[in-house]
C-alpha cells in the first residue's frame, strides 16, 4: 500500500501547526537564561517598550506545581529565581505582532549571579560544582554476569579502548511549535509532538486541571526522531500559560536557531572497554563502563542509560560481563531522546572496539564476529536466552555478499598501493536493537487501543500513536484492513486527540508497529465479536454486520478494545537488571565503503549496504525508507554533525554551521531484509525505526581505519580530527600510517 | 525600514549618493539570511537593484567577458562559452550553495559582501578580473586583487555600484579551482584555492585563510622561478608569508594550512621545478 | 496583516503573477516572499525550515527557477512570475508517491518543486547529477534515495510519454 497521506504531503496540502488558520491569536516567545548556573538577581524590562501591550508570564502564573512532569519532578516550567543552564526558560511574552514580540524578548535582561558550572561530564565534579546528590550522578546502573575480574585476570589477551560520541541535533525539518486556546472551559493544545498523553499529563499537573478541562491534539508532525518525545510538553505549557493569562489563542513556534540551541539533543557518551579473549578471538570477559552527559535536568537520562548499557556488550556471547553506567548532571542544556536512545552510543564503542581487538590480535574482523555472534541458546549480558531462530551469521554473510566485501578488500589493497592521495576501505558492524520498552516498561504503560465500527460499515482506529513520517497511518490502515478483510478505503485513523483516543502509549522505542499494531489486531478481533461475528469473518460480512449493529443500536458507539498483554515467558528483574530485557531483538549487519582524501582528510561514503532481520516486513517501501533515513542520520553523526559548545549550549546553532548530509554527500543506501516472523509482533513484525542508526558510525570508522591505518575512537570524525590522528601517527612513526606519496 | 525602488541605473546612483548608509540589494542571498531574527537589519535603507535590467546580462567581446552587475551564478553555468573558456567560473558557480542560491546569487554581490570565504571571488581574481564601479561622479575600475584592503574593507565608496566585472580572454595552460568544505554542497569553504597559468603568468588565489581573499605572491614566485618542491611541507614557508589562517567555528588554522599545502602540492606536481 | 510594533511602515503595493494569475498585495517592505505567501496569501504549502537558505523547504519558482523564498524580499517579485507547490498538478506526482519521496512531509513541497523543475528540464542532466541538483533540499527522513529515485522516475516517465505521445 502506498503511503496513505503521500499526496497531501507532496502537494503541500498537509497542514502542520504553523499552517493552521487561527483567528485573533498572539505570537508567544520565550525569554531565557544567559548563564549556565546561578540565582536570578533581577529581571529588567527595557524602557523602549510599551509593556502594557504584551502578555507577560512568569513562574508565579503557574496554577499547579512548577514542574514539567516526566520521570523526576526536577525540571521547572519556568525558572523561579534559579537557573541551571543557558537558555533555560524564565519568562514568556506574547503579542499580536511576531516582530514586536521578538524585539520585546531582546529588551528583557535576565541578570544572573553566576555560580560555578559543571560543564564536562567526563571529569569528576569539583565540590563547588555539585548540584545533584553528592556527586552529580543522576543514575547508576549495573549489569553483571559471571565473574569478570577473575575472567580478565585469566584471559590470554586483554584489549582496552576508550570511545566517545558527540551530541547530535535532530534537525527535524519542521521546528517545534504549539497552539493553545480555550474552547469554553477546555484548554485545547495542538501541535507537533510524538506523545499526546505525555503532553496531557504535563499540562494537567502544572496547570492543576483535570482531564475534562484539558485536551491535546497532535497535528501532522514534520519529523521527531525523539526530539519531540518529551520537549513538546514544555512548549505546550508555555503556550497554555500565555493563553490562560490573555484569554486569547497563542501560537508559539520556535525559530530554527532557537530550536537547535534550546531543545534536547542526543546524550554525549564516553565508553571504556576492557575485553578478555582467547588467542583465537573468543570473548571470555567484557568489562564496560558507560558514562553519559544528562545535562541540567533528569529528563529521560535514566532510561537512555538503561538502554545504553543493555546494548553495550553487543550481539555476542560472553560468559563474564560487567557493564556499569552513570548518567551525569552538568549545566548543559538537558539532553533527551534521539533515535536509538543510548544504543547508538554504546554500540559505536562496542563495534569499533571489535575492530580494534581484531587489529590488536591479528585476526580478521569478520572471523572475530563469526566466532562470537550469539547462537540460539546462548545468553546476552543480562542473561536473556536468545532462541528466536534467527541465523545471525546469515545476516552478516548477506551483508558481506551484497557489499562484495572480500573482492573490495583486494581492490582496495591495490588501489591504496598506487594512488597518490586517495585511500579506500570497507568496515563492518554487527549489532542489534531491542524493540519496545525495556523489561517491565510496556506493562507499566498499560497501553489501550480501540477500533470503532462506523455506521457505514467501515472502521476507525483510535490510538494515541502518531505519524511523523515513519508510516504509522499506512501501517495501521494495512493492519486493520488485513485483519478484517476490508479495503484500505474502509479504514480511517482517528486524529490523535486525547479527547477521543485511548492512551496506547508514546510513539517511541520502535514500538508502534510491533506492539501497538498488535493491539489493533486484537481490538479488531474484539470488534468483530461484538458485532456478532466469529473470528473467521472477513470483508463484506464484517461491513454488513457492523452496519446492522448500528441499525439495531442507533446513536450508540461500537468499539472493539485491546489492552497490552505481556507475551508469555518474559521475565525481567529491575533491581538486578537481569532477565529478558526485550521481547524481541532485531539483528543487523552493515558494511560501509569509504574513500579518504589524504590531502584534506575528508571521508566520503561511496557505498553502503544495510542488511537486517526485523521479523516481517509489512510495507517494503516504508521499511526501506526507515533504514535509508536512519543510515544517513548515522553517516551525518559519524562524519559531519558536530555540536560546538559555549557554556553548555550549542554555539553553532544554524544549519550553515551544524551540517547534516545533503543528497550529494551520501551514496545510494542498499537495503536488504531477512525475515523471521516474531509471533508477538503485529503481522510478525519487530520494531525497526531505531535499529538503522546503531550501525553506520562504527562501520564507517572501521572502514576509515582500514583505509588509512588511523585509529579513530571518537565521533564525529571530522577531517580536522582525522588529520590530527594521521599526522600524529606519522610523527611517532607508527607502523600503519599511510604516507602521502 | 526603508526601501527605494529605482527604475533606472542613474536613479539608483542618485539614491546611493544621497544616503551613505543605503544598502544595495541584489539577490538577497547574503543580506536576507536569518532576516526575522536580525532586527537591526530592519532599521536600514535598502536600494532595490532588481529592476536595473541593463545590469543582468553577461557580454562577450573579442577580448573579454564582462559579467553584469546582476549576473547570477546560474547565468554563467548555462553559458557554453564560459564552460569552454573560463571553466573555473562554472566550477565555482556549481559549488556555491545549490541551485536555489545559484539562481539568485550574483557575482557582484559576492564581491561586495567581502567574505573571506567567498566562492566567486577566488576564481575571478585568478582570472585577473577587474571590478567596474559606477557612481554619479563617474566610472572607476579596480583590479579585483587590489579591491580588498582588510577584513570586510574594500575599495568601494558607498555611492558606488558594481556594474560590471571584466575578465580578459586568454589561453590558459593550467587552471584549477578547489573548494574544501565540510560537505559537498551548501558548504562554506574552509579553504578555497584558484590557480591559473597563462601568458600573463601564474595566479594563486586563496580563500578562508586570511582576512581577505588574496593572491599568494610567495607561492606564485616558486612557480614562476621553477623552484623544485618535493613535499607539501616544503610549501609551508611560502604559505606562511602569504596567508594567516585562524581557528574559527568551522575549522582550525592548523588544518587550513596543511590542507592548502597538500592541495597545492598535489595539484601542481607537474609544474614544480619547471620554469613557466 | 501583522505590522511591526510601534512603527507605521509604509506598505508597498506589489503586483505579480502568482501561479498563473495576477495578484496585487500591499506588503511590509521587510516582508520575505515566504512570509507573504504563507501568512498574507495563506498559501501554506511552502514551508519555513531554517530561514537561512540552507534547507530548501521554502523553494518556489521565480521566473521559472527554483529559489529560496526565505531569501527573496517580496518587493523584488513585482512584475515577475512566482509559482508555488500549489500550482503543481497532483495527478503528475505519481512517481513521487510510488518511490517514497516523502515521509514526514516537512521538506516535501520544496523537494517536489526542485524535483519537478528537473523533470521539466531533463537536458540539465547532461551536465549535472540529480543528487547535485537536489543538494539544496535537505531531508532528514528519507536518506534521499526515495527522493532521487522519484525524480529519476519522473524524468523517465516524461521521456516515455514524449516518445509515445
Amino acid at each position: 500500500m502506498k503511503r496513505r497521506e503521500a499526496l497531501a504531503k507532496l502537494t503541500g496540502r498537509e497542514r502542520y501547526v504553523d499552517d493552521l488558520p487561527l483567528e485573533g491569536f498572539l505570537w508567544g516567545m520565550t525569554v531565557r537564561s544567559p548563564a549556565p548556573r546561578g540565582r536570578v538577581t533581577a529581571i529588567r524590562f527595557g524602557k523602549d517598550v510599551d509593556w502594557s501591550q504584551f502578555v507577560v508570564v512568569d513562574h508565579r502564573d503557574i496554577p499547579g506545581p512548577n514542574v514539567v512532569a516526566l520521570i523526576e519532578e526536577d525540571q521547572p516550567v519556568l525558572a523561579a529565581g534559579y537557573v541551571r543552564h543557558v537558555h533555560e526558560p524564565v519568562l514568556l511574552l506574547a503579542h499580536p505582532s511576531r516582530e514586536a514580540v521578538r524585539r520585546a524578548v531582546r529588551s528583557v535582561e535576565v541578570v544572573v549571579g553566576p555560580e560555578p558550572a559543571a560543564l564536562d561530564f567526563r571529569v569528576p565534579p569539583a565540590p563547588e560544582q555539585i548540584q545533584y546528590g553528592s556527586d552529580n550522578v543522576i543514575k547508576h546502573l549495573k549489569i553483571e554476569k559471571g565473574d569478570v575480574e577473575r575472567a580478565l585476570a585469566g584471559a590470554p589477551v586483554v584489549v582496552a579502548g576508550t570511545y566517545e560520541t558527540g551530541a547530535q541535533e535532530h534537525v527535524y525539518l519542521e521546528t517545534q511549535g504549539m497552539i493553545a486556546q480555550l474552547e469554553g472551559d477546555v484548554l485545547v493544545v495542538k501541535g507537533s509532538m510524538q506523545c499526546p498523553y505525555y503532553v496531557l499529563k504535563a499540562l494537567q499537573h502544572a496547570l492543576a486541571r483535570d482531564a475534562t478541562r484539558v485536551r491535546v491534539i497532535q497535528t501532522p508532525t514534520g519529523g521527531g526522531f525523539g526530539g519531540k518525545e518529551e520537549f513538546p510538553s514544555h512548549i505546550a505549557l508555555h503556550a497554555a500559560l500565555l493563553a490562560l493569562k490573555s484569554g486569547r489563542p497563542v501560537k508559539l513556534i520556535y525559530d530554527r536557531g532557537e530550536d537547535m540551541a534550546a531543545t534536547t539533543k542526543r546524550h554525549p557518551a564516553l565508553v571504556r572497554h576492557r575485553t578478555g579473549l582467547t588467542r583465537d578471538g573468543r570473548l571470555v570477559a567484557q568489562d564496560i563502563e558507560v558514562v553519559i552527559d544528562g545535562g541540567a535536568y533528569v529528563t529521560l537520562s535514566p532510561v537512555v542509560l538503561s538502554r545504553a548499557i543493555i546494548h553495550a556488550a553487543g550481539p555476542y556471547a560472553c560468559e563474564h560481563v560487567r557493564i556499569t553506567g552513570r548518567a551525569m548532571f552538568t549545566n548543559a542544556v538537558p539532553f533527551g531522546a534521539f533515535r536509538g536512545f543510548g544504543a547508538p552510543q554504546s554500540q559505536f564503542a562496542g563495534e569499533r572496539h571489535m575492530d580494534v581487538i581484531a587489529a590488536t590480535i591479528g585476526i580478521d574482523p569478520v572471523e572475530l564476529r563469526r566466532s562470537n555472534l550469539l547462537r540460539d541458546g546462548q545468553t546476552t549480558a543480562t542473561g536473556q536466552v536468545i532462541r528466536d531462530g534467527t541465523d545471525r551469521l546469515a545476516v552478516m554473510e548477506r551483508a558481506l555478499e551484497l557489499s562484495s566485501y572480500r573482492d573490495k578488500q583486494r581492490e582496495h589493497a591495490a588501489f591504496n598501493a598506487t594512488h597518490p592521495t586517495l585511500r579506500r576501505g570497507s568496515g563492518l558492524a554487527t549489532f542489534y536493537h531491542g524493540a519496545g520498552f525495556t523489561g517491565g516498561g510496556e506493562v507499566a504503560l498499560q497501553s489501550r487501543l480501540r477500533v470503532a465500527g462506523r455506521p457505514d460499515g467501515g472502521v476507525e482506529v483510535l490510538s494515541a500513536n502518531i505519524e511523523m513520517g515513519q508510516g504509522t497511518l499506512t501501517v495501521f490502515t494495512e493492519l486493520a484492513a488485513a485483519r478484517l478483510g476490508l479495503a484500505p478505503e474502509d479504514v480511517t485513523i482517528a486524529e490523535a486527540d486525547t479527547g477521543r483516543v485511548p492512551n496506547s502509549g508514546p510513539t517511541v522505542a520502535s514500538r508502534t508497529t510491533m506492539i501497538v499494531g498488535g493491539l489493533i489486531e486484537r481490538a479488531a478481533d474484539d470488534l468483530r465479536r461484538r458485532a456478532g461475528l466469529d473470528d473467521s469473518a472477513r470483508g463484506a460480512a464484517v461491513k454488513q454486520s457492523i452496519q446492522r449493529w448500528h441499525r439495531e443500536h442507533p446513536g450508540e458507539p461500537l468499539f472493539g478494545e485491546a489492552a497490552y498483554e505481556k507475551p508469555p515467558g518474559i521475565v525481567w528483574d529491575d533491581q538486578t537488571y537481569r532477565g529478558d530485557a526485550y521481547g524481541a531483538f532485531a539483528w543487523a549487519a552493515y558494511v560501509a565503503e569509504v574513500e579518504v582524501d589524504l590531502r584534506t582528510c575528508t571521508t566520503r561514503v561511496i557505498d553502503f549496504v544495510a542488511v537486517q532481520e526485523v521479523g516481517k516486513v509489512l510495507n517494503p517501501t516504508l521499511a526501506k525508507g526507515q533504514v535509508q533515513g536512519g543510515v544517513v542520520q548515522g553517516i551525518g553523526w559519524a562524519l559531519m554533525e558536530e555540536c560546538k559548545w559555549r557554556d553548555g549550549a550549542m554555539a553553532n546553532n544554524q544549519l550553515t554551521n551544524y551540517l547534516i548530509p545533503t543528497s550529494a554527500d551520501v551514496p545510494p543506501v542498499r537495503v536488504a531484509f531477512l525475515e523471521n516472523p516474531y509471533p508477538h509482533g503485529a503481522g510478525g513484525a519487530k520494531g525497526l525505526g531505531e535499529l538503522p542508526i546503531d550501525g553506520p558510525a562504527p562501520a564507517i570508522l572501521n572502514a576509515v581505519a582500514r583505509a588509512t591505518g588511523a585509529e579513530p575512537r571518537a565521533i564525529p570524525l571530522t577531517p580536522e580530527k582525522l588529520m590530527e590522528l594521521l599526522d600524529g601517527q606519522a610523527k611517532v612513526g607508527a607502523q600503519n600510517a599511510a604516507p602521502l606519496r | 525600514m526603508n526601501v527605494l525602488l529605482p527604475a533606472s541605473l542613474p536613479e539608483a546612483l542618485n539614491q546611493l549618493a544621497s544616503d551613505a548608509t543605503a544598502v544595495p540589494m541584489a539577490g538577497g542571498t547574503d543580506l536576507l539570511v536569518h532576516w526575522p531574527v536580525r532586527l537591526e537589519a530592519h532599521e536600514r535603507t535598502y536600494v532595490d537593484l532588481s529592476r536595473l535590467d541593463s545590469l543582468k546580462p553577461l557580454r562577450w567581446t573579442e577580448d573579454e567577458l564582462t559579467l553584469g552587475g546582476l549576473t547570477t551564478y546560474w547565468d554563467v553555468i548555462l553559458d557554453a562559452r564560459a564552460r569552454a573558456e573560463l571553466p573555473l567560473l562554472v566550477d565555482a558557480a556549481r559549488q556555491v550553495g545549490a541551485i536555489q542560491i545559484q539562481a539568485r546569487g550574483t557575482w557582484a554581490g559576492n564581491i561586495v559582501n567581502a567574505s573571506p570565504a567567498a566562492d566567486g571571488v577566488p576564481v575571478l581574481m585568478a582570472y585577473d578580473a577587474v571590478v567596474v564601479l559606477e557612481s554619479r561622479s563617474g566610472r572607476e575600475e579596480v583590479p579585483l586583487d587590489r579591491f580588498y584592503a582588510g577584513y570586510k574593507q574594500m575599495k568601494r565608496r558607498t555611492d558606488q555600484l558594481v556594474v560590471g566585472i571584466r575578465i580578459p580572454r586568454r589561453r590558459y595552460t593550467y587552471q584549477v579551482f578547489e573548494k574544501i568544505g565540510a560537505r559537498r554542497a551548501q558548504a562554506i569553504a574552509k579553504v578555497g584555492l584558484a590557480v591559473t597559468c597563462s601568458g600573463a603568468g601564474w595566479r594563486v588565489v586563496a580563500a578562508s585563510v586570511a582576512p581577505t581573499i588574496r593572491r599568494c605572491p610567495a607561492v606564485e614566485r616558486l612557480l614562476e622561478a621553477g623552484i623544485p618542491i618535493a613535499s607539501p611541507e616544503a610549501l609551508l614557508p611560502a604559505i606562511a608569508q602569504d596567508v594567516a589562517p585562524i581557528d574559527d567555528i568551522r575549522s582550525s588554522a592548523d588544518y587550513r594550512t596543511r590542507v592548502m599545502a597538500r592541495v597545492l602540492y598535489h595539484d601542481l606536481r607537474d609544474f614544480w621545478g619547471k620554469r613557466a | 496583516m501583522l505590522r511591526p510594533y510601534g512603527k507605521r511602515m509604509p506598505a508597498i503595493s506589489i503586483t505579480f503573477t502568482l501561479n498563473g494569475s495576477p495578484v496585487t498585495v500591499d506588503v511590509d517592505p521587510a516582508a520575505r516572499l515566504l512570509d507573504t505567501l504563507r501568512y498574507q496569501l495563506t498559501l501554506t504549502g511552502t514551508k519555513e525550515g531554517c530561514g537561512e537558505g540552507e534547507c530548501g523547504a521554502c523553494t518556489v519558482y521565480l521566473d521559472g527557477l527554483p529559489v529560496n523564498s526565505c531569501l527573496v524580499p517580496t518587493y523584488q517579485v513585482r512584475g515577475h512570475r512566482v509559482e508555488t507547490v500549489e500550482s503543481l498538478d497532483p495527478g503528475a506526482l505519481e512517481p513521487f508517491e510510488r518511490c517514497g519521496a516523502t515521509q514526514c512531509g516537512a521538506c516535501t513541497p520544496g523537494v517536489v518543486m526542485t524535483g519537478w523543475w528537473i523533470r521539466e528540464h531533463p537536458e540539465l542532466l547532461e551536465a549535472h547529477d540529480t543528487r547535485e541538483l537536489m543538494a539544496g533540499n535537505l531531508c532528514r527522513c528519507t536518506g534521499y534515495d526515495g527522493i532521487i529515485d522519484s525524480v529519476k522516475e519522473a524524468v523517465e516517465a516524461r521521456g516515455k510519454g514524449k516518445r509515445e505521445g
